[in-house]
């Protein structure tokens, strides 16, 4: 029995010891802001107590009922949204168009779209808020503190994402299929439609999840393009520190709610997540 | 059959998004950079100024403070994400029950959105309220208060960005040794290889790719962190945790002095591009390392 790493009689216990620690650091300061968010502001004076013997719901109730905090929400919810759905689509349709038609540079530009990526976003918000605030304006309506400039800036870091990720998949999908469809009669629109959509439709759902997190977590574009009305929930977490400063408790509880989006998609994406983030350079 | 109008038509709608909201700032930064628009000065239109603005960053010692301290952060933070990520992958590689579950936890810090991670290392760490000031004075007798020491504000930095992004070298390096060819370890074992001749010669060779794609991957992402560092520290105390992003954003950005804010953004992206082809010299052109007969 000898395997790549033979393993000696203990050794594989020692493994699980390093894997249960390192699982506890990675959950401990989760753990923590959950803690914090149950816990009133006498709680919390003294000696750290990681028990949670009785929930303090105000934490969370003075959050959810605050007004701002509820439009803050909502631009997020709307903002991610939009950007999840529209990325996904004109994806698919630029996937597509990469895949299937003979197309001058067509490689050039799949490698030109991720470079948008890559780029530190620092370096754009100077150019960005002078294009949002003075240039991209029609009469007296600007891009700045719109949701829908959000939407169309976030595409930026999305679209290189879901096409990268989207080129494998439509790729896969036998040309066969689309070609004998427009044999039949079908026009481009209705082979997207009917043909390769249904068969995408796994794909295109990851991607889907995934762009909506990548806007729902984004901050420092929001905290710069913004300043009332289309605020996100990133920004207003933010904002906590600088204001309220020592409300410990309902800032955990912001917290725990911007968080929970990522709890209820980890599941569904987590084979995924790492492609993603390593621009499809590794796939699981 | 396929008309190409029809490609392009469909291609048109993501090169447009990308074409204004990509290329568009990055020209506009290219020729700010060269101008001396403020809009606050006497004369708030923009003139061509030449490289003056670039003349002035070369002497601008905050900016160039945090340059240097950004390089120390992803130096730090990149090299400990590199070693406790393969080491937790080669464990990973073992039989080990519970392997799933342990790969999903470790998956969730690369969901969590960079401002509530920088929200929860806030509440670790704060005085008074935080676990680790606390256990750490009590157990250990440190000190902790990264609001006011510099060296321990730099250090949580770093430390939160391993908790961070650990998980993606893990996850990445463990797709990378899970692929690796069987034959090598094998012929290793019957030349009578020790584990650090087989780690040296073997696995290392093979698995440079990848540890070089995961390498630049997250040198790329470190020097570009804001959002964490921001919520943690907010570039305190002083300016011992400013890194470059942070820089051009709370301090050159609210003066505007455009030109020279476009200036150090055209540098920080220079200096980013110059870094990783360094780092591409230094480590794929390098002389090839000796193997095993």
């Amino acid at each position: 029995m000898m395997g790549r790493s033979p393993l000696k009689p203990g050794r594989g216990w020692l493994s699980l010891a390093f894997w249960i620690v390192a699982s506890l650091i990675t959950l401990f300061p989760i753990y923590w802001m959950f803690v914090v968010s149950a816990k009133s502001r006498v709680e919390l004076f003294g000696a750290p107590n990681f028990i949670i013997r009785s929930f303090f719901v105000e934490n969370y109730t003075a959050t959810l009922s605050n007004p701002t905090f509820q439009r803050y929400m909502l631009n997020s919810i709307i903002v991610a949204t939009s950007n999840a759905l529209l990325v996904t689509t004109l994806a698919l349709l630029a996937t597509y168009a990469l895949s299937r038609y003979r197309l001058v540079g067509k490689e050039n530009i799949f490698f030109w779209t991720i470079t948008n990526r890559m780029a530190p976003p620092a370096v754009f918000l100077l150019p960005l808020f002078l294009l949002f605030t003075q240039t991209f304006t029609i009469g007296s309506f600007s891009l700045y503190d719109t949701r829908i400039g959000l939407v169309l800036l976030y595409c930026v870091f999305n679209l290189p994402f879901a096409i990268w990720t989207l080129r494998g998949i439509i790729d896969a999908i036998p040309r066969e299929l689309d070609e004998q469809a427009m044999v039949d009669g079908c026009n481009t629109w209705q082979v997207l439609t009917g043909v390769i959509f249904p068969l995408a439709k796994p794909g295109l759902a990851v991607t889907a999840i995934l762009t909506w997190v990548f806007a729902w977590n984004e901050y420092l574009f929001a905290a710069t393009l913004t300043s009332v009305n289309a605020r996100t929930i990133t920004t207003g977490l933010a904002e906590f520190v600088t204001v309220t400063g020592t409300n410990w408790g309902q800032m955990a509880a912001t917290a725990t709610l911007t968080l929970v989006p990522a709890l209820v998609f980890l599941g569904l994406v987590q084979q995924h997540i790492v492609a993603g983030l390593t621009f499809g350079a590794v796939k699981e | 059959m396929r008309s190409q109008t029809t490609g392009w038509l469909l291609l048109a709608p993501t090169l447009v998004i990308l074409l204004v909201f990509g290329l568009g700032p990055f020209i506009y930064v290219l020729v700010v950079g060269f101008t001396n628009w403020n809009s606050f000065a006497a004369d708030p239109t923009a003139h061509f100024a030449g490289v003056q603005n670039f003349r002035r960053l070369v002497f601008d010692d905050p900016f160039l403070h945090s340059l240097w301290l950004t390089f120390g952060f992803t130096f730090f933070a990149v090299l400990s994400e590199i070693v406790l990520g393969y080491f937790l992958a080669q464990l990973l590689m073992r039989d080990l029950p519970f392997k799933g579950f342990f790969r999903t936890i470790h998956t969730l810090p690369l969901m969590v959105a960079p401002i509530a991670v920088g929200a929860t290392w806030r509440l670790l760490t704060v005085p008074g309220l935080g676990p680790l000031p606390y256990y750490l004075d009590r157990w250990l007798g440190i000190d902790l208060r990264i609001g006011t020491f510099a060296d321990q504000a730099f250090i949580a930095t770093v430390i939160m960005d391993v908790w961070h992004w650990t998980p993606l070298v893990t996850l990445t390096l463990l797709a990378a040794i899970s692929s690796l060819p069987k034959e090598p370890f094998e012929q290793a074992q019957i030349d009578g290889a020790n584990r650090a001749q087989v780690f040296w010669y073997v696995t290392l060779p093979l698995l440079k790719p990848a540890i070089l794609a995961t390498v630049f991957i997250r040198v790329m992402d470190a020097l570009r962190t804001v959002d964490e560092v921001w919520m943690l520290t907010g570039g305190g105390p002083a300016a011992a945790t400013r890194y470059v992003g942070l820089h051009i954003w709370r301090v050159v950005f609210p003066k505007t002095d455009y030109g020279y804010g476009a200036a150090m953004s055209l540098l920080t992206l220079y200096v980013t591009i110059v870094l990783c082809w360094l780092m591409y010299v230094a480590l794929v052109a390098r002389r090839e390392l000796p193997r095993s007969e």
